[in-house]
């Protein structure tokens, strides 16, 4: 489109404020005149794995300096509710009964000062009757304790109850040259979000609920927090302040969310919470946490004919939305861009006494990714060929139509081979490849290691639409109403563009508004990738449904037929053809209205499906065989998310996707000791990865839009994820394969590498 | 993350500072550059219930060429020891591995001697000092007193200093020769897994071990056998000989032992170039 903003590298409106005064988190809401004299909260968390609860004694509690009141279950009235996904199982939101997770919350202390709360909560003495623990998987599914003695197992969701097929096991493989098998562990993750979790709640001289929160989702938070403090809709409003990320965890409201304006009204004061960061490692979820049993098989000249999972999924100690990714997300997309004809897959969702899984940055689908990825590497190592090759000859041929995997979900448009073509060319494939032959040679403490994978992913899925509201303003600018929430995206610069690329109004007049649901009622919220493909193009639709109902306005102002009226972009106007000098601009036009309610259009924008980004990533690592270092040299993304709005935007999405995704394949794994202590819950424990330990990343763009909306866009905030950790992963064993090594887990610690290398060298090396 | 409830008290001198500590006993803990103490307290693992912030006894910060060797003020920072040209020139090793120790702003406020006092095995600087035959002064209420490094190191986070005293200057003998400092970590910040320190000048050698024990490591061992004419790779095979390495989530005791000779080696090569 001539002309057009869309397309172009515009930079971020938000970003003076951040750079400068910074954001307001909820943290920081010192003026607010609703929160003047807030108590603070400190909840009391179960150092216990799992234990019966024999006795909460808060007495000493209450002596310590500051404390003004310390509240259990029992105090606030608290009833069991049921797990949204498995409504057998039941918890109340502080602890009763029992304790399933070190980090549970037990009791809330208030006290006056913030820093006053963690001395008093360790004053708080809860007598415990150990249980046995279950960390691993594996145990629980077959252990007689139970997490959730109401469940009668603490398998809490499988694939095979909802009505999906069982997998055949070998069976299905009888006609295969080539079987390969695989056990994966995808490991479990924390989100890490820089804002750690917070809220603060007041209630008003007309005892409604105001409620600040860090979140993703609003209009989701409110319906949850509603449901916990008794009250009806407009008896609350949620107001998200700037959220300093949220990879999927702050999707959902948590127990302590849902519980501070009970614990305020109780208190008969405003409340404020914000968690310290080794709380937010053991409360806020985590993410991945799967076992994978995969069995790929095929003809020895590369063909893969069947391929069949078991997801066993980790749900934590409460059956979250972590337990259904593995059923909904993983496994309609567990042969991503390959044309597999036989395709079984079952999911098992277990309960443990660890932090609860969520949806993190991909949820579902990077699993399912990593999965035939590394069966991929394996089935082309048995037959001894090139991976690439071996990728190339089962990738699903570009298609531009609907297309249906034998698993049964359907893509939108796809041309897996194009993006690997580039990213080869851009990697120079064969060169690397012969760069590493060399290194192998000469016996190069220094090994290089290529890895190649190709993705496919669902954005959108599952998400009705989006519903977008426009007002101009008597001074001609332009408010954006969303439901999206960005928290770190760049929405409001995105849906700035998309509102001036349609109205003519300039950005720096163009304002968006979020997350307050008196404001915004309806909303979907930021997650699953979908916020550009719904959202901005909900603002699209209104943008354009504006324009024509302005020209009516014009039309009647200026005593002309509808017809004869044009809009003058450039000039942000309307006049009669051929008569440009008399014009009305929005700010008239809003002017006029202004006893008719204003200039406002509203849009509900029907989702037509579920889009599906795909690319291909090349990594190139370099493992010191002797220590087993890895070291990561390059890495060369392709991901093709449709119609570009904001090439600038796309890149962040991409660079932040490729350094999480490489986080999990190198570093970042949630320990737990076999007690289910956490033993990785903080940063120097944790290993989050920082800018050195990353090289500068090679961005290679495609453009392959989708139909499914009218901007062509798909999503992109999860496809940097998706594609790098299985690019990454490979090329640790890649680094390897000489020696005969066909799979380390993640993260591929140096340990974990020199392990494989000593078992695999007849001499060792030491 | 937030420390249990304290008070503090500002010393002007380290006399008033070893006063206090008189004073206060076991309840005290002395603050520097608040680097390794304060992390502790926000992780509750200590619990102090009186700092004694010695952060601005300005008289103890200083880098001095003393003939035969560099004499460091306690409470210098990291950076100033890292940039300093005196110990560029004299002691490149101590310069080079300070450079390692943290992040920039880790560095700007850590100090030498509130590392070394902190006498943790996993730090970089006790080994460095270590394998430099350094000296500590310390001082007490009845005055001051030399520890050899080799004698400082007696456990865990546990050193020779009396309650009562504080250290006040560390010596570095002047080295000249090859050196070389290896950190073998997994992310740039991180403490080290395994860190080796070294110098050499013909027969003539010092090697120290980062978190290959409870205490700093000098592997004697490993000196003793170049002074004896074995070959690095020889020498480097008894790299944890002194060692008593522990299992962790980044490493078990096997593959430090592994790492220490891998690194070892590769220190002396350097140091010998």
């Amino acid at each position: 489109m001539a002309g057009s903003i869309l397309g172009n590298r515009v930079l971020r409106k938000e970003d003076p404020k951040f750079l400068t005064t910074g954001g307001v988190y909820v943290d920081d809401l010192n003026n607010e005149p609703l929160l003047v004299g807030a108590l603070h909260a400190t909840f009391v968390r179960s150092t216990v794995a799992h234990a019966n609860i024999l006795s909460i004694d808060i007495s000493e509690a209450l002596e310590s300096p500051g404390v003004v009141a310390v509240y259990t279950a029992e105090d606030l009235g608290l009833e069991p509710v049921a797990a949204t996904f498995n409504p057998t199982a039941k918890r109340t939101l502080l602890a009763t009964g029992k304790v399933r997770y070190v980090g549970e919350p037990v009791a809330v202390v208030l006290t006056q000062l913030a820093n006053q709360g963690e001395d008093a909560a360790e004053k708080v003495i809860i007598d415990y009757d150990m249980l046995d623990v279950l960390v691993d998987i594996e145990q629980a599914m077959t252990s007689t304790t139970l997490i959730y003695e109401e469940c009668g197992s603490n398998v809490v969701f499988d694939s095979t109850a909802l009505g999906m097929p069982d997998n055949t096991g070998d069976a299905m493989f009888a006609d295969c040259e080539v079987v390969v098998k695989g056990r994966f562990v995808n490991q479990r993750v924390a989100p890490c979000p820089l804002e750690v979790r917070g809220s603060a709640a007041a209630w008003d001289k007309d005892g409604r609920l105001i409620q600040w929160l860090s979140t993703q989702h609003a209009q989701g938070a409110r319906d949850a927090i509603q449901k916990s403090n008794g009250i009806e809709l407009d008896q609350l409003r949620v107001i998200t302040p700037d959220v300093g990320g949220g990879f999927g965890a702050k999707i959902g409201a948590y127990p302590e969310e849902m519980l501070l304006g009970v614990i305020a009204k109780k208190a008969g004061k405003p409340v404020r919470w914000t968690e310290t960061r080794s709380e937010s490692m053991t409360a806020l979820g985590h993410g991945r946490a799967q076992i994978q049993y995969v069995t790929i098989g095929g003809t020895k000249a590369g063909k893969v004919t069947a391929y069949q999972m078991h997801v066993l999924q980790d749900s934590g100690a409460w059956v979250d939305i972590g337990a259904i990714l593995a059923p909904f997300m993983t496994r309609p997309m567990a042969s991503g861009v390959y044309d597999i004809p036989k395709i079984e897959i079952r999911t098992t969702s277990v309960a443990t006494n660890t932090t609860p899984v969520v949806a993190y940055r991909g949820a579902g689908r990077p699993e399912a990714t990593a999965a035939v990825e590394r069966a991929m590497d394996m089935f082309a190592a048995e037959i001894g060929k090139d991976p690439a090759e071996v990728r190339r000859m089962n990738l699903i041929p570009k298609f531009l139509e609907p297309h249906s995997t034998a698993i049964g979900q359907t893509y939108d448009v796809g041309d897996y081979e194009e993006s690997l073509n580039r990213v080869l060319a851009a990697s120079d494939y064969t060169k690397l490849r012969a760069e590493q032959a060399a290194r192998r040679a000469s016996g190069s403490v220094k090994q290089l290691g290529i890895g190649v994978s190709v993705y496919v992913e669902i954005t959108a899925g599952n998400s009705p639409g989006e519903s977008a509201k426009i007002e101009i303003t008597q001074d001609g600018r332009a408010v954006v109403y969303t439901g999206t929430s960005p928290h770190g995206q760049g929405h409001v610069t995105s849906w700035a563009m998309i509102a001036s690329d349609t109205t003519g109004i300039p950005m720096d007049k163009i304002d968006v508004v979020w997350g307050d649901t008196d404001l915004v009622p309806k909303g979907g919220g930021t997650m699953g990738s979908r916020s550009l493909q719904q959202g901005g193009v909900a603002v699209h639709v209104a943008a354009g449904e504006l324009v024509e109902q302005a020209r009516k306005h014009a039309a009647r102002l200026l005593e002309a037929n509808e017809e004869d009226v044009i809009f003058d972009k450039a000039a942000a106007a309307f006049h009669v053809a051929g008569t440009p000098a008399v014009a009305k601009s929005w700010a008239d036009l809003s002017i006029a209205l202004a006893q008719d309610g204003g200039l406002v259009q509203e849009t509900d924008y029907v989702s037509q499906g579920a889009t599906f980004p795909f690319g291909a990533h090349v990594s190139v690592v370099e493992v010191d065989t002797e220590t087993g270092q890895v070291k990561m040299l390059r890495h060369v993304a392709c991901d093709d998310a449709g119609k570009v709005l904001n090439p600038l935007l796309l890149e962040g999405q991409i660079h932040g996707g490729i350094a999480q995704g490489a986080a999990q394949a190198l570093l970042e794994e949630v320990r737990y000791d076999t007690d289910g202590n956490p033993i990785t819950s903080n940063l120097a424990d944790y290993a989050f990865i920082s800018a050195a330990e990353l090289p500068s990343f090679e961005v290679i763009h495609m453009e392959t839009p989708t139909p499914r909306n009218p901007l062509g866009a798909k999503g992109i905030g999860e496809s940097g994820t998706i594609g790098s950790t299985p690019a990454v992963q490979s090329a640790v064993v890649d680094a390897l394969a000489h020696l005969g090594v066909r799979h380390i887990d993640m993260p591929t610690t140096p340990q974990r590498v020199w392990e494989e290398i000593r078992k695999h060298t007849a001499k060792g090396n030491s | 993350m937030i420390p249990a409830q304290f008070d503090l008290k500002r010393a002007s001198s380290a006399a008033e500072a070893i006063a206090l500590i008189g004073e206060y006993g076991d309840e005290a803990k002395l603050l520097a550059g608040g680097h390794s103490l304060i992390p502790l307290m926000k992780l509750r693992l200590a619990q102090p219930a009186m700092l004694i912030d010695i952060g601005r006894i300005s008289d103890l910060s200083y880098i001095k060429d003393a003939g035969d060797h560099i004499a460091i003020g306690a409470l210098t920072r990291h950076m100033d020891v890292e940039k300093s040209s005196i110990v560029l020139q004299h002691v490149p090793l101590l310069a080079h591995a300070t450079s390692h120790v943290g992040d920039a702003q880790v560095r700007h406020r850590g100090t030498i001697g509130g590392s070394l006092a902190h006498a943790d095995s996993a730090s970089d600087l006790p080994a460095t000092t270590l394998a430099l035959g350094a000296t500590y002064v310390v001082q007490g209420p009845h005055g001051q007193r030399e520890i050899a490094a080799t004698d400082f190191y007696k456990g865990f986070l546990e050193s020779a200093l009396a309650p009562d005293e504080m250290l006040v200057e560390i010596r570095v003998p002047k080295t000249t020769g090859g050196w070389s400092f290896q950190k073998f970590n997994r992310r740039a910040q991180d403490w080290a897994i395994v860190g080796v320190a070294a110098w050499r000048n013909g027969n003539a050698s010092g090697v120290a071990l980062v978190n290959m024990g409870s205490t700093p490591i000098l592997a004697t061992s490993v000196s003793a056998a170049l002074a004896s004419g074995a070959s690095i790779a020889e020498a480097s095979e008894l790299a944890a000989a002194e060692a008593e390495p522990q299992s962790d989530s980044n490493a078990s005791s096997e593959y430090r032992t592994h790492l220490a000779k891998v690194l070892v080696r590769r220190a002396l090569e350097e140091s010998t170039r």
